[in-house]
């Protein structure tokens, strides 16, 4: 007799993701360079492309991206087999904020991998071409947890032209050119106000693409939470030229 | 009641069936070529798995597979300790209403939203035992 014990979420992952042809988290080490919004309207830009695509706040202790758009929280996402993502202005949707509504969800490291694994294990997907993930500044669990539990990814990597995310980004990227082949690394200049090239510079130097600046947009914030006037934002016209790359 | 499709056949299917191919995908990758298991599954009180949609969901997936299947299914009490203070409480002593049961069956860590320690007030505990779905054991020959 043969035995054996652990935890079944692993195992299904990858049927879940199965009929995910491309995954990108959205990624920086750095806070505040406009991670969340900037995923919401990749998100928004590709399915505007016909793309079928699918958004994960993966975010997990202070999800924020049902606000940019405007996702009612006041139901549970329906059940069938799974958790079935609501569909949002085209975008499948998932973050665990259906479940802790805007209370404060304060965890410790085990904690929030053990909300990745719940939420990838049951949450059903179906067809997508590509899963845009957000995940929280740092290098910490959800983003060790993405590389470690998507099969295939495509960082986008989120950089404002500081000097202090320089710094932080060259870390980031300094691991993920040791875990995902250069080619499938990207890097976008976000909040960009000038024709610098040091986020260009610094993508070259880890020989990964660049896909381009998106320019410091001061009034998109007045349309978060409403869809049709975040289409209307020049933030939104800047990432639909983003999302023509990755397409 | 959660789960009904079980004895309808026509009503919503729970998310429990997502658990139950969970753990069918985790005997398959373990034991690919038995074709008699029998699976141990402890079922922590905090996620609150229907025992009675698991276990059909999960014969129903063995059986579409051709594997005779013997399922266990245990329940483990929830018990909860405080980080700050170091009380432990168990969840029996915890009033919750039907949305929060609802929201901590899909994500048994959002109970860090809703509870607080008992006697100090903070969110900062652990769940020590009884937290969700866990394959206790598969043997097979």
């Amino acid at each position: 007799m043969m035995v054996a014990q652990g935890d079944p979420r692993l195992a299904v992952i990858g049927r879940r993701l199965a009929r995910v042809a491309r995954v990108v988290p959205v990624m920086s080490s750095k806070g505040g360079v406009g991670k969340t919004l900037l995923s919401c309207l990749l998100a928004l830009a590709l399915s505007e492309r016909g793309a079928r695509v699918g958004l994960l706040d993966l975010d997990v202790t202070n999800p924020t991206a049902h606000v940019v758009l405007g996702a009612d929280l006041s139901k549970f996402p329906e059940e069938d087999r799974g958790v079935v993502p609501p569909l949002i202005g085209g975008v499948k949707f998932m973050s665990v904020a259906y479940y802790s509504g805007e209370n404060p969800l304060p965890l410790r490291g085990w904690e929030i991998d053990n909300v990745v694994r719940e939420v990838l294990a049951v949450t059903i997907w179906g067809d997508l071409d590509f899963l845009v993930i957000d995940t929280p500044p740092g290098i910490g669990d959800e983003v060790l947890d993405v590389l470690s539990y998507f099969p295939k990814h495509e960082p986008l990597v989120v950089a404002t032209p500081s000097p202090l995310t320089v710094t932080s980004v060259r870390r980031l990227l300094k691991l993920l050119t040791e875990a995902v082949k250069g080619e499938l690394i990207r890097v976008v200049e976000n909040m960009a106000r000038d024709n610098s090239s040091i986020i260009a510079d610094l993508a070259r130097k880890f020989r990964v693409g660049f896909l381009g600046k998106v320019r410091f947009d001061e009034g998109v914030d007045r349309a978060v939470g409403d869809i049709d006037a975040l289409r209307e934002s020049r933030m939104y016209r800047d990432v639909s030229m983003i999302a023509e790359k990755l397409l | 009641m959660r789960g009904d499709a079980k004895y309808s056949g026509v009503a919503r299917v729970v998310h429990e069936w997502a658990l139950a191919e969970a753990i069918a995908d985790y005997v398959f990758k373990t034991a690919p070529s038995a074709k008699r298991v029998r699976v141990t599954v402890r079922l922590g009180e905090l996620q609150a798995v229907d025992e009675g949609i698991l276990e059909f969901a999960l014969r129903e997936i063995m059986k579409s597979e051709g594997i005779e299947c013997e399922v266990v299914l245990k329940r483990e009490d929830c018990v909860l300790k405080c980080r700050k203070c170091g009380y432990e409480w168990l969840l029996k002593e915890v009033e919750f209403g039907e949305e929060v049961r609802e929201a901590i069956h899909f994500v048994p860590e959002v109970v860090h939203s809703y509870l607080k320690c008992p006697k100090c007030g903070s969110r900062d505990f652990e769940v020590i035992k009884g937290r969700g779905v866990w394959v206790e054991e598969v043997s097979w020959e």
